[in-house]
């Protein structure tokens, strides 16, 4: 077996660590993903409707985060505030606010789309059946919508966990600088240590991502 | 080059924030540290051995060392901050961080950002070859022998400027350049000269034969741009550190293993006093001024370059 520094691992509390940074990575996450996906439903929902003002201005909002890389939105959020208004946010808090604003235009988008695609004659078959708006959603149009919506948003929830390597940017120490500086710290006594460390880091995040897969195809196959 | 494009937005709307916005001054002045009991310290986090994280989750290094120091002397705690080589002049134009120590070179475009306090540390080019036919010098070159160089570093940019003659060979990474060297493809390898001499030191039958090449930059700790209470105390603690040879002990503790004693000379900058500094001062003072002003000049043509290879460590 060739040498991938495996040992380094095991060296002080290198392996803990690492898995601590994953903590962090999954924190800012997951806190990101529980706030982001009903506000992302709601604006959703608002932006089916044909107001043209809530239209323009969640288009606008929608566009702006779209665009703008993360990375830019980090630094705009991190130092941005403090130099505008003197806010000096950690930066974890800045992340998890970068995070739910993406997660959040993301989660619109993908409930626009969800309820867009749900044909119309499902609200004719639905009316012509004598039932009521709010029961025209409740058990016609969300359930459908919903079972549209899994696949999509477990996409955007395991790439808002990928997407934390780069708030290493904004000084938090998370899974992916942890790796970095076992590797650096490692440079003379094992260089081979990348290769067993990234290693590493590919099975945290796998290990990661893997149960929300899991967990969409069990209800995608339990809502069927 | 994405990151680049990144970088560039992301200046060009923080600076749109900070000119809509009132200016605070943005900083801690030394007795708001002092009351606080805890100062704000900005290191590498990767880069061994000038600031890295051991395997029990503690900074350690060469910049590290002098940051202990600091606190111990000023009567705080440290809160290490993870800097990287892009967010370095950000952290304290914002006040994130009181100083920074992350093996941070002096030029005169970020002096024009930051303040620089008193240099602790020497950085040049070096040229490594091996023990067979050892390059001390660069004059006379001959044509045929190719110089080892990797792309956008300083080493490229010094060589194509002033010595034009020689041949590179280019390479886009370490272990590349490293591989070319061991197979005799060029005749000696110029990269920043900590990096050949720790090469030199790990790997036998090769020489520095040119230890010290190009203008001569300095590493110094750095504050946001007015703190003078800060500054001041700063490079009053480097003055008198210097009487104990602290930076020496420092160099001793955590560069030995990587560079060896042969290079301790070279490498420190002991009392803010660099050995540029000690010639000027013995020379007649119209000199001084006429070699001052070169020095300044060649600095800023390689400014750019430096900066350029640093953003690609860090990357």
């Amino acid at each position: 077996m060739p040498d991938l520094g495996l040992e380094v691992l095991l060296k002080g509390k290198n392996m803990m660590r690492l898995i601590g940074g994953l903590g962090i990575a999954l924190k800012i996450s997951l806190i990101s993903v529980v706030v982001s996906i009903p506000l992302g439903i709601l604006l959703g929902a608002l932006m089916t409707w044909k107001n043209p003002i809530t239209k323009a201005i969640l288009r606008l909002y929608l566009e702006f985060i779209r665009i703008m890389p993360q990375m830019v939105l980090l630094f705009l959020v991190y130092f941005g505030s403090t130099r505008a208004f003197g806010w000096d946010l950690s930066g974890e808090t800045a992340s998890i606010i970068v995070f739910i604003l993406w997660g959040t235009a993301e989660m619109s988008d993908l409930v626009r789309g969800a309820l867009s695609s749900i044909p119309k004659h499902q609200y004719e078959s639905s009316e012509a059946l004598g039932l009521s708006k709010v029961q025209t959603y409740l058990y016609i149009i969300i359930p459908q919508t919903l079972r549209r919506l899994i696949p999509l948003s477990i996409n955007l929830i395991t790439r808002m966990i990928k997407t934390t390597s780069l708030i290493l940017m904004i000084g938090v120490v998370e899974v992916l600088k942890v790796a970095q500086q076992i590797i650096e710290a490692n440079r003379m006594a094992s260089p081979n240590a990348a290769f067993g460390i990234y290693l590493a880091v590919f099975l945290l995040y796998f290990l990661a991502c893997w149960p929300i897969s899991m967990l969409a195809k069990y209800l995608e196959k339990r809502w069927k | 080059m994405k990151k680049s494009i990144v970088f560039a937005a992301t200046l060009a709307l923080s600076t749109l924030f900070a000119t809509s916005a009132f200016a605070a001054d943005g900083f801690r002045t030394l007795d708001e540290i002092k009351e606080d009991g805890t100062i704000n310290i900005g290191v590498f986090s990767d880069k061994n051995p000038f600031g890295y994280v051991d395997e029990n989750g503690d900074y350690q290094g060469y910049d590290v060392y002098f940051a202990n120091r600091l606190g111990e002397d000023l009567g705080v705690d440290i809160n290490f901050v993870s800097t990287e080589a892009a967010n370095r002049i950000e952290y304290l134009q914002t006040g994130k961080v009181d100083v920074i120590l992350a093996n941070f070179t002096v030029t005169p475009e970020r002096a024009e950002e930051v303040d620089f306090a008193l240099p602790y540390m020497n950085v040049a080019l070096g040229v490594i070859s091996p023990d067979s036919n050892v390059i001390d010098s660069l004059d006379n070159w001959n044509p045929d022998d190719q110089m080892i160089v990797i792309s956008g570093t300083t080493a490229e940019t010094y060589l194509t400027q002033n010595y034009p003659d020689i041949p590179l060979q280019k390479y886009d990474s370490y272990a590349t350049a490293k591989n070319a060297l061991e197979n005799g493809n060029g005749v000696a390898w110029a990269n920043d000269n900590t990096e050949v001499i720790a090469f030199a030191k790990q790997n036998e039958g090769y020489t520095v034969g040119i230890p010290s090449l190009g203008s001569a930059d300095t590493i110094a700790p750095a504050v946001t741009k007015g703190n003078d209470t800060l500054l001041d105390w700063i490079n009053e603690e480097i003055q008198t550190l210097g009487e104990e040879n602290f930076f020496h002990a420092d160099y001793e503790a955590t560069l030995l293993d990587t560079y060896g004693a042969d290079y301790e000379d070279e490498l420190v900058v002991e009392g803010g006093v660099t050995s540029a500094d000690a010639e000027a001062d013995s020379e007649a003072e119209s000199e001084t001024v006429a070699d001052e002003t070169e020095a300044e000049s060649e600095t800023a043509a390689e400014t750019e370059a430096v900066a350029e290879t640093e953003s690609e460590t860090a990357a």
